[in-house]
């Protein structure tokens, strides 16, 4: 069954699928031994005229049994749950790479603070559905909506959080992998809802750095405030190379499948993995 | 108590002969009419309900082809298909579609007065698919159906404790009825926000494009609580007052238990609702902003009050099904319940924690995250009383004489269902595990193994109480091939989701083929959908089985099933009043084998020397 979970590309979704593995193991063998017991019992205790069922009202020792094995089980996995949801949620990691997503019928609107790191000002830069993200670098993302639900689903990042419209839900998330992810939209939200969906772009520093230079020229932020600027040689110190095909590339295309998408990246993106892990 | 019982069975007798055919049929106060009315209505609605998730189904499958049989549904809604060929809704799809198997059959098929589904439209199909099944089918089914036929015989009362109340009770479901299937044929057609409805989709019209259609689908849902909470209080009252002499609480049958329990969640949870429904009915209509941001409102304030109704829904759709199972193992192993307290308390557990756990539906809602790891915590405890009743189920059938009947095949099938949905239950109650897979089909399969599953539950007791209800057996050939049928169809249908939801398939979607990351498992998806119209027409056998049973099946005894409870010992059918003299009870209900007498059996009202004495206390 489970081989069909997709690749993940995070750093906190391997404990998550472990502990999904977890329950899969546990679930199995109930599984098992409960269908087990029932065909022996049903073939065993097939009905023969020459027997009588035995005549017993319980046993004490066994339903207690049967009482605190599971509570014991659950227990147990609610606290290996408890730690890695803490984990994923309340522990957001610091960061200077903040988006916007907004949510609207039917298509997510993603919003970059550009250079000065504030929403809402002169250098923000929107679009529809392409999000641009570095990649092995956490991002603080905020959710919201304009008019219904929506749930911002990345299946390859372990990621899903509903957006609600009146205000908005500060996440996080992390891809340690470059490439091209779909980011459909998990929540019922009208008749587009299937098909609502964006796309992660998870670039590599230099596909970032060009993704980012092209929409702020370095010129330009030497005006900006100093923190601002800050964030943008941070992004940048992380290998800048300005070079018209991989600034062109990643916006061309949005369909761009997966393998694709790696192929041409890969050494960059475990190197940037592994830093990340550092 | 038993003079008076008899005078009012035999006073019930006498007016008999005075009622006309509209009290005997359509207007009757009779507990067991009023039964019969609910099981044949939920029967129809069924058909409906089954019919809208073949569409659906279709529509996973082969993606924006033609439906077949659906050209007379009118334009909005479905569009006539293209004239040179099937396929064609969308450019280029054919090339998507084709890959998959199933392509060439759902092509030539798709041509036999086919149209194309409207994507709006499908989201009315689902929304309705699941209101129809929950609040249509399984809950008059079993609330309505088996619970007003059951309780007065199974606790040896002549009748409900406010029989014209009862009478209410369904005459005000059946507007109720009318009106949401109505809804469908309004402008803009039937509500499309999902059975559960969100806000704000669901409150403001010009959000999700249905304006008529989603208010009649409030109201329906409004006088339909009005229904149950009339229901509910005419069983509360009948089992704590009614119950024959020697009936104590723990002489009860565990169905009475499991319906008794259901009574008093309907009881408290549909206020509830009722409340919600009102506040969304009035965002919708009035302009006011419970819901909407806009003017202050809070739509995830919706979910909180939907699922403070709705998980103890939930329960109130299983534990009938639970009680006739626990009913129906202990008959047919020829053995006594085991752990019979233990059951009962479970049932109660079930229905107190039902209360603590909505939140486990919103673990990724905005919710405040540290209220998830609250609700995880519940969830998982509520988890205990479920793994109780399984293993006391397997210890019935441990050491049992088993006869393999057509109730006693669908009660297994239930119980292997239930641990199937039980055990995939888990996993959502892990909040991290969740995230990944709520709003997928991992979610879809755990509750339709649980609730679809409980038409095993709902076969087991038809099949089971038929010869009483009717005075007929039905075929049990066809019956076991019914079984075997919807058994297998059933998994094969249902199970795969489980893979889809691993692979982040989400539900509610119109075209998977829309995400790149789902292309690989479409096929998961024709497979399903094949299963599910095998499982769709294998219920035809039980029709046929059904209806000729009614006409021409085998006339039944007094109690065919060799079985204890009370009702067998009324006649098959009971006439007015039930019983011929009111029973007195000497023993608890699954006195399979004892050793005090020679048979297999020990109705609860004979009367043995020694025990008598004990019984009358």
């Amino acid at each position: 069954m489970m081989q069909w979970l997709p690749e993940d590309v995070s750093p906190y979704g391997g404990s998550i699928d472990a502990l999904f593995y977890f329950i899969y193991y546990i679930t199995a063998a109930a599984f098992i031994l409960v269908t087990a017991l029932m065909i022996i019992f049903l073939y065993q205790y097939r009905r023969n005229d020459n027997r009588r069922a035995v005549y017993t009202h319980g046993h004490s020792g066994l339903e207690l049994l049967w009482t605190i094995v599971p509570a014991l089980v659950f227990i147990g996995l609610g606290l290996a749950s408890k730690g890695i949801w803490e984990e994923v949620k309340l522990n957001v990691p610091e960061t200077d790479v903040e988006i916007r997503i907004t949510g609207k019928q039917f298509n997510w609107e993603v919003l970059y603070p550009g250079p000065d790191g504030e929403f809402e000002t002169a250098d923000d830069y929107q679009v529809d559905n392409d999000i641009h993200v570095p990649v092995g670098k956490p991002v603080r993302v905020f959710l919201g909506s304009k008019d219904v639900i929506h749930s911002l689903f990345m299946p390859h990042l372990r990621f899903k959080q509903d957006t609600l419209p009146g205000r908005f839900i500060e996440a996080w998330f992390q891809a340690d992998k470059a490439g091209a992810y779909e980011a459909p939209c998990a929540e019922l939200c009208g008749f587009g809802h299937s098909g609502m969906k964006g796309t992660l772009y998870v670039d590599t520093p230099e596909d970032y750095a060009a993704w980012y230079n092209k929409r702020w020229p370095p010129a330009e932020t030497n005006g900006g405030d100093s923190s601002a600027a800050e964030t943008t040689e941070e992004i940048l110190a992380s290998g800048a190379a300005m070079d018209d095909e991989t600034m062109s590339e990643p916006e061309a295309e949005p369909a761009v499948t997966e393998e694709e998408a790696e192929s041409p990246t890969e050494g960059a993106a475990d190197s940037a993995a592994q830093e990340a892990t550092e | 108590m038993s003079e008076a019982g008899a005078a009012a069975a035999h006073d019930a007798h006498a007016e008999h002969h005075e009622l006309g055919f509209i009290r005997t049929y359509i207007f009757s106060t009779d507990h067991k009419m009023i039964g019969r009315q609910f099981l044949f209505a939920s029967i129809l609605m069924l058909i409906v309900g089954g019919l809208l998730a073949m569409m659906i189904r279709w529509e996973l499958a082969w993606p924006e082809t033609a439906v077949p049989f659906t050209s007379w549904i009118s334009e909005p809604f479905m569009y006539p298909a293209d004239e040179d060929s099937a396929v064609g809704a969308v450019e280029g799809l054919s090339e998507y579609v084709d890959p998959y198997p199933g392509a060439n059959f759902a092509k030539s098929l798709g041509s036999v007065g086919g149209a194309h589904m409207d994507p709006a439209f499908y989201n009315s199909v689902f929304t309705m698919h699941a209101t129809i099944m929950i609040f249509f089918v399984v809950m008059p089914f079993m609330v309505g159906g088996f619970g007003n036929y059951l309780i007065p015989l199974m606790i040896g009362a002549g009748d409900m404790a406010f029989p014209v109340l009862n009478m209410l009770s369904f005459w005000t479901a059946v507007p109720a009825t009318i009106m949401i299937v109505y809804s469908f044929f309004v402008e803009g057609g039937a509500a499309a926000g999902g059975w559960t409805m969100y806000a704000t989709l669901s409150a403001d019209p010009t959000l999700s494009g249905v304006d008529t259609g989603a208010d009649l689908w409030v109201i329906s849902l409004l006088i339909l609580g009005v229904s149950s909470l009339m229901g509910a209080i005419n069983y509360i009252t009948t089992v704590v007052n009614m119950r024959a002499p020697g009936m104590t609480w723990f002489r009860m049958p565990l169905v009475i238990w499991s319906l008794f329990v259901t009574a008093i969640l309907l009881l408290l949870a549909l206020p509830v609702l009722t409340a919600a429904l009102g506040m969304l009915l009035f965002d919708r209509t009035m302009g006011t902003s419970f819901f909407m941001p806009g003017g202050g409102g809070e739509p995830i304030l919706w979910q909180h009050l939907f699922w403070f109704f709705g998980h103890p829904e939930v329960y109130i759709l299983v534990l009938p099904a639970m009680g006739v199972t626990s009913d129906i193992l202990s008959t047919f192993s020829r053995k006594p319940i085991f752990g019979y307290k233990a059951m009962a308390f479970s049932m109660m557990a079930l229905a107190f924690l039902s209360w603590i756990v909505w939140g486990h539906h919103m673990f990724v809602s905005g919710m405040n995250p540290v209220l998830g790891t609250a609700f995880m915590l519940t969830t998982m405890v509520i988890a205990v009383p479920s793994a109780i009743k399984t293993f006391n189920w397997l210890g019935t059938l441990w050491g049992g004489n088993i006869r393999f009947t057509s109730p006693m095949l669908f009660a297994l099938g239930f119980v292997s269902n239930f641990v199937i949905g039980g055990l995939s239950g888990i996993y959502m109650a892990s909040t991290p595990v969740d995230i990944f897979i709520h709003d997928t089909y991992f979610i879809v399969a755990h509750f339709h193994y649980v609730v679809a599953g409980i038409i095993f539950g709902m076969f087991a007791a038809l099949y089971y109480w038929f010869p009483k209800i009717f005075g007929r057996m039905m075929n049990e050939t066809l019956g076991k091939v019914h079984f075997a049928l919807t058994y297998i169809f059933f998994n094969c249908a249902f199970f795969p989701m489980h893979f889809l939801g691993v692979g982040g398939h989400m539900r509610r979607i119109y075209n998977p083929l829309q995400y790149e990351f789902l292309h690989d498992m479409q096929w998961w998806n024709v497979f399903i959908t094949m299963s599910a119209f095998c499982l769709g027409l294998s219920q035809l056998i039980f029709f046929v089985n059904f209806i000729w049973s009614l006409i021409a099946g085998k006339k039944a005894d007094k109690n065919p099933w060799e079985a204890n409870t009370l009702e067998w010992t009324a006649p098959s059918p009971p006439g007015h009043g039930n019983f011929e003299t009111t029973p007195t009870v000497y023993r608890g209900p699954y006195e399979y084998s004892s050793p005090l007498v020679q048979e297999d059996w020990l109705p609860q009202d004979r009367k043995l020397g020694p025990e008598a004495v004990t019984a009358s206390q």
